[in-house]
């Protein structure tokens, strides 16, 4: 049917599922963990925060081939999670690219939140807010710069492929679904194949993903604060 | 080329498609979410019941070949299983086995394989099939190594010539033949001319393309990977009367289920049963690519073949080379299993 060389469209519209679906839960999870991070670490005063925020920043260059050689370690039988035989499925996919988005979304959301004025949070608490309250207030005020985070996170995510690679182990099943094979480390097995067309084919289908998530994204925001300013 | 544009172009269509239906959804994470939700929930439903899932970890040549899309689908059907298949080079699928991370490997450095088996973590070797390695290299052939009929020799003509070279650098099985080429043309590989370039077959056979340069490949990725290079054979393999060092035997190996309980041995012994069965054997001789057998099954013999079970050279010191007839053998398993108050 379409056909691409031997790809099909179960093939392609599996691998684009997989990487879709692992990208985005590592996001969101990686949002859950790292956005009260962002809040705490913003407005508190402690000694040691810029070491701590260098350290978060930091976080943003390291190598993705490193972190997936670390998971495997940790969840192969013979590592300390081997129990859980989560190795070479997209659970293990998700861990990895978490750790890898987190560094991004922390950071960039850090400074969003940073941004927000001290005086805003100081009448927010005066009007009688609990700290809840004013921690929604300032994601509110902050939205702008905490949706870039997240799509800067989802794009080191879902572009990613050293660790997903290792950790994910690139595998189709023989009915051409993919279980653990991304959009990424399809282009790895085209290339290793010299199919040089089919790889950069296969890259055109991740940019086009990766432009609707910020066009998607894009909007959200734009609505949103145009809709904050009136 | 005009075929491949016409790929190109066909596939650059499929993205639009996909690309633009993500535009028309509301939001394209939650539907993509559920869909993947789904299938999860079936394949647990699957592994609950009697579809048992195997871990096989293999070379690239093997699968990039499209020699397992051939043999799979067969086994799964029989055997009610679904296989995993990680592809990697020889050396990375060893280390995946070792760590108890697969269940079975197939692969194709006989030195390597012996010290899988050597070190208890593999058990129950079997020969599989084989091909053999070829020296490639540009059709004007600078260094003029065409026709040898010695390996070594060849090597040893690039390296005096300091031809550029390009090497897997990746510990594969065709990596480790290719060191092996080299210790026997008395060359340690250095300098400018010499890259290990850590990339897969197919990678290093556009790369050598790319870059007027010499390599090792083996004889299936190489006619696979033909309609993408110019490069041509120039020392040929033992399989058309070249030297027998060039000689590339694939085994399957189980992983030991003494050293990680939790694979699935069974499975692994059924998968290692099918390979060399007449019905396995018979998917390998018939598979080709590009008109060519790649692959020639050496399993099925009348006569004993113990070699393939046991690293090579193997003695067990007593001189008559079966353990199982020697009494100290029988001594040593008297002590570890049977109980004391017997």
């Amino acid at each position: 049917m379409f056909g691409l060389g031997d790809l099909n469209l179960t093939y392609l519209v599996s691998i684009t599922v997989v990487s879709l679906y692992v990208s985005t839960v590592a996001v969101l999870l990686s949002a859950a963990i790292g956005l009260p991070v962002a809040l705490t670490v913003g407005f508190r005063d402690f000694r040691g925060k810029s070491i701590v925020t260098s350290i978060i920043s930091t976080g943003m260059g390291f190598p993705s081939v490193v972190v997936g050689l670390v998971v495997l370690l940790m969840l192969s039988r013979s590592g300390p999670l081997g129990e859980l035989e989560l190795l070479f499925t997209p659970e293990a996919m998700i861990i990895s690219q978490t750790i890898l988005a987190l560094p991004v979304l922390v950071s960039v959301s850090l400074s969003a939140v940073q941004s927000v004025p001290q005086d805003l949070r100081d009448a927010a608490f005066a009007t009688g807010g609990t700290s809840v309250d004013v921690a929604l207030l300032v994601v509110r005020e902050a939205r702008y710069g905490i949706v870039t985070a997240l799509l800067a996170a989802y794009g080191r995510a879902i572009s990613e492929v050293g660790s997903v690679l290792i950790v994910g182990g690139n595998i189709v099943f023989s009915d051409s679904t993919s279980f653990t094979r991304t959009l990424t480390t399809a282009i790895t097995v085209e290339a290793r194949k010299g199919n040089i067309e089919t790889g950069i084919a296969l890259g055109a289908i991740l940019l086009a993903l990766v432009l609707t998530v910020n066009a998607l994204g894009a909007r959200f925001r734009d609505r949103n604060s145009a809709g904050g300013n009136r | 080329m005009a075929i491949q544009r016409r790929r190109f172009l066909h596939a650059a269509g499929v993205g639009a498609i996909l690309g633009l239906s993500g535009c028309t959804g509301e939001s394209n994470e939650p539907q993509a979410d559920g869909e993947t939700t789904a299938s999860g929930g079936s394949q647990e439903e699957s592994s609950g019941g009697a579809t048992q899932e195997l871990t096989l970890a293999t070379t690239t040549s093997t699968y990039d070949t499209g020699l397992l899309d051939a043999l799979n689908p067969v086994f799964e059907e029989k055997f009610d299983a679904r296989i995993k298949t990680i592809p990697q080079g020889t050396g990375a699928a060893i280390e995946t086995a070792r760590n108890g991370d697969a269940d079975v490997i197939l692969v194709h450095a006989r030195g390597a394989e012996d010290e899988f088996l050597e070190e208890g973590y593999g058990v129950n070797r079997r020969d599989v099939m084989f091909n053999d390695f070829v020296i490639v290299g540009p059709a004007d052939d600078p260094a003029g190594i065409q026709g040898m009929s010695s390996a070594a020799d060849a090597f040893a003509t690039i390296a005096d010539t300091q031809s550029t070279f390009v090497s897997r650098g990746d510990d594969s099985g065709t990596n480790k033949k290719e060191l092996l080429v080299w210790e026997a043309a008395g060359v340690e590989p250095s300098g400018q001319w010499y890259r290990a370039i850590g990339k897969g077959m197919g990678d290093t056979l556009v790369q050598a393309d790319q870059s007027g340069a010499y390599t090792l490949s083996d004889r299936g990725t190489y006619l696979a990977t033909q309609d993408n290079v110019d490069l041509e054979i120039l020392v040929q393999g033992p399989l058309q009367g070249g030297p027998t060092i060039l000689k590339n035997p694939y085994g399957v190996i189980p992983v030991n289920p003494a050293k990680y309980p939790d694979v699935n041995y069974p499975l692994a012994m059924a998968y290692a049963g099918f390979l060399t069965s007449p019905e396995g054997q018979e998917i390998i001789s018939n598979y080709t690519a590009n008109g060519s057998q790649l692959f020639f099954p050496n399993a099925l013999s009348e006569d004993p073949q113990f070699g393939q079970y046991v690293p090579e050279g193997y003695s067990d010191g007593s001189g008559n080379g079966s353990a199982s007839v020697s009494d100290a053998q029988f001594e040593q398993w008297v002590a570890e299993n049977v109980p004391e108050d017997f």
